[in-house]
């Protein structure tokens, strides 16, 4: 469903991406792993055109994702951004139902509410939050709004950019099981990265390992543990020996 | 040699640096205008910035032309009284605040008050990626945080103008007949009969265009601030100062246009 082909991306003399080659099939829930700066949210925020390759492809079920109607293009993906990205000057219930408000799928305004309140109660919000400003919430809270919004409009495919960073490891398992829930009820293509190894075993059904701006390996979660791979045994294991320099 | 060289290189550097950033500024601005009359338009966003700039911008106006006025009639009359000219106190106040002094200073207090959180929010928005989830939300974050905030500059500042003209003149008016013995109604006949519907079109006139350049200035510096704190203090700063610069030398340039004959 999407497919990278040597896809490169330079800031300046940083070279991010170096030629990254990855498949993800219609259905799948595949995790990026890799360390801080690897390029990991550059390269799910290429599929989406927030950042533009030098070079390569993306392709999204065969079609070169910077060509065609962006709108409907975007229409097609729900995204959980890492900080919650929620937009503050909107009660929580508009902010679920963003989508659902405007552009092609605007709906009555009643009905967008009883939408966002369902997604609310998905992720385990009460209907009182609805009505509350985002940054009257817990971040465990704006994670779960965060969610809610990235479905509401019940996407095909669902980025998720490091789910549980600054959360409680309680409040990260109990987000990391609403993704995985969410992911196979919907029957959703699922790309999300982190470097938090317990959504990677929660969520993945396969993992890919991005380092020095390639696809170092890829694979079942379930091989994980048995890579062989030195980059993914030293990344698992958290060792400050192996190929992967500990001082970036 | 190269020591020669070496300040007409940093002349130069600094010559292009400048034209590249008013280059971006220009495309900005286009981009601006050319979506105002591209649908979709987001008018419940365009009502809360005429609101914002407008409405909630009126106590600062009303008072800073207020205390205007007053200090202007005061200087004119003494100024007056070194050839014999205190009677001139309505006319000079009138001409004063209606072609300069009004729109200046609504232009002024916009950009303090309006320029600044426009580009404070902005920039918060796109450093918490808020700006990208109105993307992926199939969004164009130009559509719906520019062209409202901007239009709303053009169409409610002129109001704003006209709003701070009457009060300051009412200020003048105030300081006259409170301080300085002038007759009342005579002091308001003179102010009408002085002030030419001219007078009053030009003012409104530099109020659209210190109103669009306030706002824009707060959405382009937003758009493109830099990442942490640091690059939305910075944003911040640069919106603002930029707004006065660019208001007063708009000013300048209109004042030659419209009074140069």
């Amino acid at each position: 469903m999407i497919r990278f082909e040597n896809v490169h991306k330079a800031f300046g003399s940083n070279h991010v991406l170096r030629g990254v080659n990855l498949h993800i099939p219609k259905g799948e829930s595949m995790v990026i792993i890799g360390g801080s700066g690897t390029g990991k949210s550059v390269a799910l925020k290429s599929v989406l055109g927030l950042v533009t390759p030098d070079s390569g492809t993306i392709l999204v079920d065969g079609k070169d994702s910077t060509k065609g109607d962006h709108d409907a293009f975007l229409a097609r993906f729900g995204m959980l951004f890492q900080g919650g990205a929620l937009f503050d000057s909107l009660p929580v219930w508009q902010n679920v139902a963003f989508r659902l408000m405007r552009g092609s799928l605007k709906r009555p305004s009643d009905e967008a509410r009883a939408i966002a309140v369902e997604k609310l109660r998905r992720v385990g919000l009460k209907e009182e939050v609805a009505d509350r400003f985002p940054a009257e919430l817990s971040g465990g809270m704006q994670k779960r709004v965060g969610l809610a919004r990235a479905i509401a409009a019940e996407p095909e495919i669902i980025f998720f950019d490091e789910p549980t960073t600054g959360l409680d490891p309680i409040m990260a398992g109990v987000i990391n099981d609403l993704i995985r829930e969410i992911v196979v009820e919907m029957g959703a293509t699922a790309m999300t990265i982190t470097h938090d190894m317990s959504s990677v075993r929660a969520i993945a059904d396969k993992v890919a390992m991005l380092h020095d701006g390639v696809i170092q390996w890829t694979g079942p979660v379930a091989d994980l543990d048995k890579s062989g791979d030195p980059y993914v045994t030293q990344f698992i294991s958290g060792s400050a020996e192996g190929p992967i320099e500990a001082v970036r | 040699m190269s020591r020669v060289l070496s300040p007409l290189a940093i002349l130069g550097a600094l010559t292009l640096s400048a034209l590249a950033a008013l280059g971006r500024l220009a495309i900005f601005t286009g981009q601006t205008f050319a979506h105002m009359i591209r649908p979709p338009f987001y008018l419940k966003e365009f009502g809360a910035a005429l609101m914002n700039v407008g409405y909630f911008s009126l106590p600062v106006i009303g008072l800073t032309t207020l205390f205007t006025g007053g200090a202007l009639a005061l200087q004119i009359y003494a100024g007056g009284a070194r050839f014999s000219a205190e009677a001139v106190v309505p006319q000079i106040v009138a001409i004063g605040i209606v072609r300069e002094l009004g729109p200046v200073m609504v232009g002024l207090m916009i950009a303090a008050r309006v320029t600044s959180s426009i580009a404070a929010e902005i920039a918060t928005m796109k450093v918490t990626e808020q700006l990208d989830a109105l993307v992926t939300l199939s969004t164009h974050p130009m559509k719906y945080l520019t062209v409202p905030r901007v239009l709303a500059g053009i169409i409610v500042v002129p109001v704003l103008v006209a709003v701070g003209n009457i009060i300051g003149i009412m200020g003048g008016w105030a300081v006259a007949v409170g301080t300085l013995d002038f007759n009342s109604a005579t002091y308001l006949q003179n102010t009408a009969d002085f002030l030419e519907t001219s007078d009053i079109v030009t003012s409104l006139a530099k109020g659209a265009v210190n109103g669009g350049i306030a706002t824009l200035m707060g959405c382009y510096y937003g758009m493109n601030s830099g990442r942490g704190a640091m690059g939305v203090g910075k944003a911040t700063k640069g919106s603002v100062e930029a707004a006065a610069v660019l208001i007063l030398a708009a000013n300048f340039i209109l004042t030659g246009i419209f009074f140069s004959s």
